[in-house]
């Protein structure tokens, strides 16, 4: 098997798939580790019970949702080694560091402090256990921050150089770490959390909410996720447009793939809404455009040139229409998350936000917006600056492991295999949780207290529901 | 002049014990978990771990990423030659990981995710142990490249490195719950830990006797005159160590045995240590050959200095929260 394969495009395989599993669980972890520090905050404050019964309702979510995260991110951290060899030995010196700072900042905070807020607010107390989910939060965070800095540093690098060995070695800490395009990353993908973490708890409000009007767990969920997405969609897309012009700067070529740009245009480019980019003969078919309106999204101005892939060499071109079709599907579901904020925010103006099923509809169907939204940035970010590991100077083919297709074959296969099989089911739980509403007198996930025992835990519940099919 | 790669050795193989004593413990009990069939009693070990075990298993994450960060040639060379049992080690504990939470969850497939934890864990320390033989066994290195097969790691010596780990890890297991148990379990625990140290030993005894007969180095490291002075030692402190754990055992000291087994790990580890150094990948790369630049290693070094201690406080503040014996029913007293 995979004898005529080529094990490049195996290993490519198997880092999109591994990477794309595991981005899904930090994107909703990063968001509801916060939403979770809110909300116990909120209870400390106001002492309101609707707050920490709603705080242990996610908390059981959580702690399925940060399992998966782990073990499909300890896989990522060692896919560098197993897969792409070249690429750790050549860029480890200046990656390798951001990534261990990742581990001692973040994965230990969140890690350390996980086991206290998942199981011991009665062994340490309501505030010290409220530490504890500040720490869990704000590790998530730091974790975001070198990260992206890493990634970032392979998009646009600066502040390195190269050594005798070949390998890239670090000239400047600070212009390394805080390179050109780490700072707009690291807020559209913060924000990216937030919304996606939103558009999730928003929907099972409003799932809630359709059954019944007047639960106050749902109600007050559905209200700050809708604040949380009418304040932060415009936000976004605003830094999403910023990300874009930094984009524009330093990888050019990218934002050609995204607009479907071949051809360089003299006198305002226009804006490709749809079509289908064919490489092989440079141009976008049955394209639908808008003139001029690409430049002055880009340049600012209706008629300011624009270059095209025809200034880059065709082997450094990146897969176009992955590029282009990912990032409409980014754009569009931004424009609908921006939407549904609107709508809420009008229901709310109107004092109808709990009593407006065609909204909690479509928050419903929202739900899984920002994991999609979440998935095609990537997607366009890294298909985008092919054929490069680290953009300019590393291709990608000069990056991977020497091995052999048949190595590389199965275990992608394995992953997928393996992946499929343990994390639908770590869905379906987590889906589970979800479809029953929180309850006053919620549970956090402690083990084994007597209530589980008595019928209104989690396992009980969710046997309840197996029951009843 | 301060020796870098020197210092960056023992931060990272200090990583690596770290995780060797904290996941093994873990570990051990996915391995048990077999032998405990009833239900209460899983949950009681399973209750034992789950508020730290995310952080056991950070401590691999910080010795993968710490030696790409610190020696990445030899993390380069590495990972490819140990490519199955690393993939095997990686999904096996994605298997037991998820298992934590999932089992929680479900009645109907409760079995299948105790079967997960017992499965994952029992791949991924079979996986561990036999990367650790395949390391001692040398790896065939051209350049800056892995230059093998893909089943080099695959040999005699590997196999029995990979059975004596499992034997270890399940040891460390029973010790803990001896520690974190009472009753009718902590007896049954008790008696597990007089079969696997007998084993244990066995193991020891075989890695050791199979190990000079590897590589001239090995021998030479251990039997050459004056470094006999320095190794002897070693399996003269695990002859003591052995006689302190026998007794703890013989008069049920609930603490003592999970100590003293950490002991015996240390002490192999130092053998491996003594075996090794100064190579990274036995015979082909030393640690000054694999080194990354010394600016990299310094600009880890300032964080790993304040970090870690500040990590192993709070580390040792959520054992401390959850100290004690755990009951049925009643989750940590």
């Amino acid at each position: 098997m995979f004898e005529g394969w080529d094990a490049v495009v195996l290993a490519r395989a198997q880092f999109a798939f591994t990477m794309s599993f595991h981005i899904v669980f930090p994107a909703f972890s990063i968001g509801l580790a916060s939403y979770l520090a809110v909300l116990e905050a909120l209870w400390l404050i106001t002492k309101r019970e609707v707050f920490i019964n709603l705080f242990n309702y996610w908390l059981k979510i959580f702690a399925v949702a940060f399992g998966m995260g782990v073990v499909s991110g300890i896989v990522m951290s060692y896919q560098f080694g197993t897969n792409w060899s070249s690429f750790a030995d050549k860029t480890g010196p200046v990656i390798g560091p951001l990534m261990a700072y990742e581990v001692l900042t973040a994965f230990f905070l969140e890690a350390g402090f996980l086991g206290v807020m998942l199981f011991g607010l009665e062994r340490v107390g309501p505030r010290l256990h409220f530490v504890a989910t500040l720490m869990v939060a704000i590790g998530t965070l730091i974790s975001a921050f070198w990260i992206l800095s890493a990634n970032s540093w392979m998009q646009t690098p600066t502040g390195h150089a190269v050594n005798a060995d070949g390998q890239f070695v670090a000239a400047d800490w600070f212009k390394l770490i805080f390179n050109p395009s780490f700072p707009y990353r690291l807020v559209h993908m913060v924000l990216a959390a937030y919304l996606t973490t939103s558009l999730v708890v928003g929907a099972v409000g409003a799932w809630h909410l359709l059954r019944d009007q007047h639960l106050a767990g749902p109600r007050v969920m559905f209200s700050m996720a809708m604040w949380m997405a009418t304040l932060v969609a415009p936000i976004q897309i605003l830094a999403g447009d910023q990300h874009g012009l930094n984009t524009l700067e330093h990888q050019p070529a990218k934002v050609m793939a995204m607009e479907g740009h071949f051809q360089s245009h003299k006198d305002g480019a226009p804006l490709i809404l749809f079509g289908w980019p064919d490489m092989r003969d440079a141009k976008v078919k049955y394209a639908i455009e808008v003139p001029k309106l690409s430049s002055l999204i880009l340049k600012h101005s209706l008629d300011a040139p624009l270059a095209g892939l025809d200034t880059v060499p065709r082997e450094n071109w990146p897969p176009v229409p992955i590029t282009f079709w990912s990032f409409r599907i980014m754009v569009g579901l931004g424009f609908l998350i921006l939407g549904l904020g609107l709508f809420s925010l009008v229901m709310r103006w109107r004092g109808m936000l709990y009593q407006t099923p065609l909204l909690h509809r479509f928050a419903v169907l929202m739900g899984p917006a920002g994991f999609i939204a979440v998935l095609a940035g990537w997607i366009t970010t890294e298909t985008g600056r092919q054929p490069f590991t680290v953009y300019g100077l590393l291709r990608t083919v000069d990056s991977a492991s020497p091995l052999a297709a048949p190595a590389v074959g199965s275990s992608l296969i394995a992953f997928i295999i393996v992946y499929f099989a343990v994390f639908t089911a770590g869905v379906i739980y987590i889906l589970r949780l979800m479809a029953q509403p929180p309850h006053p007198g919620e549970q956090g996930p402690t083990k084994d207290l007597p209530a589980r025992a008595a019928g209104i835990t989690p396992a009980a519940g969710a046997a309840a529901v197996e029951a009843a099919r | 002049m301060i020796d870098l790669a020197i210092i960056w050795a023992f931060i990272i193989a200090f990583a690596v014990f770290v995780y060797v004593v904290m996941d093994g413990f873990d570990l051990g009990l996915g391995i048990l978990f077999p032998l405990f069939p009833q239900k209460t009693d899983r949950d009681v070990i399973m209750n034992t771990v789950a508020p730290v075990w995310d952080g056991n298993e950070t401590w691999l994450v910080l010795g993968g990423g710490g030696m790409m960060a610190a020696f990445p040639l030899a993390y380069a060379v590495l990972m490819p030659a140990l490519y199955t049992p690393m993939i095997a080690m990686l999904l096996g504990l994605v298997f037991r990981g998820v298992a934590f939470e999932f089992r929680w969850r479900t009645q109907k497939a409760r079995n299948k995710w105790d079967l997960a934890f017992a499965g994952g864990s029992l791949v991924a320390t079979l996986a561990q142990g036999i990367a650790l033989g395949a390391i001692l066994q040398g790896i065939h290195v051209d350049g800056r490249h892995y230059a093998g097969g893909w089943w080099d790691w695959l040999t005699p010596f590997s196999v029995l490195t990979g059975i004596a780990l499992v034997i270890g890890y399940a040891l460390l297991g029973a010790t803990w719950l001896v520690m974190k148990t009472e009753g009718e379990l902590r007896d049954r625990a008790y008696h597990l830990c007089w079969i696997l140290l007998i084993a244990m030993l066995c193991a020891i005894g075989a890695v050791s006797i199979a190990t000079p007969f590897l590589a001239v180095q090995y021998t030479q490291r251990w039997f050459a005159w004056p470094n006999i002075i320095l190794t002897a030692p070693v399996p003269i402190a695990v002859a003591a160590v052995t006689a302190l754990l026998l007794r703890a055992l013989g008069n049920k000291n609930d603490h003592q045995p999970f100590f003293l087994t950490l002991a015996l790990f240390a002490l192999s580890y130092a053998g491996l240590g003594i075996s090794v150094y100064p190579y990274i990948v036995p015979q082909s790369i030393t640690i000054w050959q694999a080194a990354a630049p010394a600016n990299s290693q310094i600009f880890m070094l300032v964080g790993v200095s304040i970090l870690v201690p500040l990590i192993l406080g709070y580390t040792a503040w959520a054992y401390w929260v959850f100290r004690g014996k755990v009951r049925p029913g009643h989750g940590y007293h």
